[in-house]
């Protein structure tokens, strides 16, 4: 099958897994995982190491493809495109990679600017989308610096913004805050908050940290004031719609152990699930 | 045996699998069936990418400026001893039957056709074949190599291409300038040590040489870039292992290329030697 937009109701859906199996060696690291991620709605994937997060966002950007089963990301049934579609295909999707993966021999300016050069957009449009998004992660006085020079909590920054480069409906983020002291974290979970609430994109977040599901679920990015509001002090229908935009879902031995709403994840009495809540 | 109470408590010892030396040597061989084919399939594309964009220009001119300009200085210098060195070794030998006067002659061929473009091909292999290995080895594990698919951009034409067809053209280039360093460090020691006129040394070199004798180091030289190229591009974005893996992916780059080289020279002289008696 080739990778033509479907026209069944999946359509709408941004990213579908229908009981995907993938491993190495003959041993599977998930088994039979389905989920669906709804528009504008953020997935956080909670496991524990080699449970298989980045694998499944890696699927979805169709960088792996599963030993069996259906991935279907923005009506595209990417387990069985081939790589040069699949090439034209990733220019919708941002993926921030656990390190940042940027180009160590590029300037940050370059790195955010390579999709731009790549799709041949002209020369004089590259520099002022460049300062835009670098302004949107704070971080446009660090164009010419090198991504040696940078921070952790930097290199994250400018990954997000390479990302979202050009506005792409769909981020996958892998681990974005691991590895990063809490106020740094918190700098980035408000970015991935902003990118939310000022762009409304859909995203899979791949995260050890139950916190980081909670800031987004708790917390909203009011683009008027410019600051980041807790819905619980909002208190109005809108902020509850958005606080519902977020759900969890766990995976334990390859399987989905849970999928649901941030309050039934928070009140569990599952001895599995407290894990992560500690 | 465990290592902590987690796992004493957790996971229960595995219970070790015997495995024949068949299923061993079976293994080995698949997985060596299945390099190869990856190989092929690398070497392939990066040709076939020449003929379809996008191209990458500015990629390439650096690849050739690394390739070619940063292994000049090795090139020159080795090749101006190993003329030199040869003309000492055949000159005690021709000394013997009073034929110093054919040193030129047979420096000259052994150059062109054999020591040119085997001995550039060696030096190129390490230094850039392991070179390449080591930098895409290192773009793989930090995950830059997936950042580039990720945001639409092929490797093999990113990465591989233009090292490649840089390769292809700086080695021949290369080699040029080898043999004619090497014939410089021939007369030099040919004056110096036999006592032989420069003009004379000059005349019979060039005499000597026939279109096939350049076409057999030229073809060697096209060949042994590829094989440099290729290897140290396959090696480089097949490494397992983090930084450890890219270590062994460097060597082995450097290895592979320099045995190949060899061993391929073997065959492409026979094949040349053949040809030349047929067409030239």
């Amino acid at each position: 099958m080739t990778a033509m937009p479907m026209s069944t109701p999946e359509a709408s859906t941004p990213i579908t897994f229908q009981d995907v199996w993938i491993g190495f060696n003959e041993e599977h690291v998930l088994r039979g995982v389905t989920f669906q991620v709804q528009p504008r709605e953020t997935l956080v994937l909670l496991g524990e190491s080699g449970a298989g997060k980045t694998l499944t966002l890696k699927m979805a950007a169709g960088l792996l493809a599963p030993n069996s089963g259906s991935v279907i990301v923005l009506g595209h049934e990417v387990s069985d495109m081939k790589e040069k579609e699949l090439l034209k295909f990733r220019q919708k999707i941002g993926f921030v990679f656990q390190e940042g993966a940027l180009f160590d021999s590029l300037t940050v300016a370059d790195n955010v600017a390579y999709r731009l050069r790549e799709d041949r957009v002209p020369v004089n449009e590259i520099e002022p989308r460049v300062r835009e998004v670098l302004r949107f992660v704070e971080l446009e006085d660090a164009m010419e610096l090198l991504p040696s020079e940078l921070s952790g909590g930097m290199k994250r920054r400018v990954s997000i913004a390479r990302a979202l480069i050009n506005h792409p409906p769909i981020v996958l983020y892998d681990s974005p805050t691991a590895g990063l002291d809490p106020v740094t974290s918190q700098t980035i979970l408000t970015l991935i908050l902003r990118l939310r609430d000022v762009y409304g994109v859909t995203a899979l977040l791949a995260t050890q940290r139950l916190q980081d599901g909670f800031a987004l679920a708790n917390f909203h990015f009011d683009p008027e004031t410019k600051r980041v509001l807790s819905n619980a002090h909002n208190g109005n229908a809108r902020a509850a719609a958005r606080a519902s935009q977020t759900r969890f879902l766990v995976y334990r031995d390859g399987k989905v152990y849970f999928e649901g709403e941030p309050e039934e994840i928070a009140n569990s009495k599952d001895e599995y699930l407290k894990r992560f809540l500690v | 045996m465990e290592d902590t109470p987690f796992q004493a408590a957790g996971s229960p010892t595995k219970q070790e699998e015997t495995v024949s030396v068949l299923e061993v040597l079976s293994g080995a061989a698949k997985r060596t069936i299945a390099s190869v084919q990856d190989y092929s399939q690398l070497s392939f594309r990066a040709m076939t990418n020449l003929a379809t964009g996008p191209h990458y220009f500015q990629d390439t001119l650096d690849q050739m400026d690394d390739v070619g300009v940063g292994s000049l200085p090795i090139i020159l210098l080795s090749g101006f001893f190993i003329g030199a060195v040869m003309v000492l070794q055949t000159g005690s030998q021709f000394t013997r039957f009073g034929q110093t006067s054919l040193t030129g002659d047979v420096v000259s061929l052994a150059l062109v056709r054999e020591l040119g473009p085997t001995i550039t091909g060696l030096l190129a292999a390490g230094r850039c074949s392991s070179g390449m290995a080591s930098v895409l080895g290192s773009m793989l594990v930090t995950e830059q190599v997936d950042a580039m698919r990720a945001m639409g951009t092929d490797p093999s034409r990113k990465l591989v291409t233009p090292r490649v067809l840089a390769t292809l053209l700086m080695l021949p280039l290369l080699t040029a300038m080898m043999v004619f360093i090497g014939l410089i460090g021939g007369c030099v020691a040919s004056v110096f040590s036999l006592r032989l006129s420069a003009i004379e040394f000059w005349r019979r070199a060039i005499d000597v040489l026939e279109f096939a004798d350049l076409m057999q180091g030229f073809t060697k030289s096209l060949a042994f870039g590829f094989i440099l190229a290729t290897v140290g591009c396959y090696k480089g974005l097949s490494v397992r292992g983090g930084t450890q893996g890219v270590g062994r992916a460097t060597t082995q780059s450097v290895v592979i290329s320099s045995v190949l080289i060899i061993v391929t020279d073997t065959f492409l002289t026979k094949l040349s030697l053949y040809l030349a008696n047929k067409i030239f």
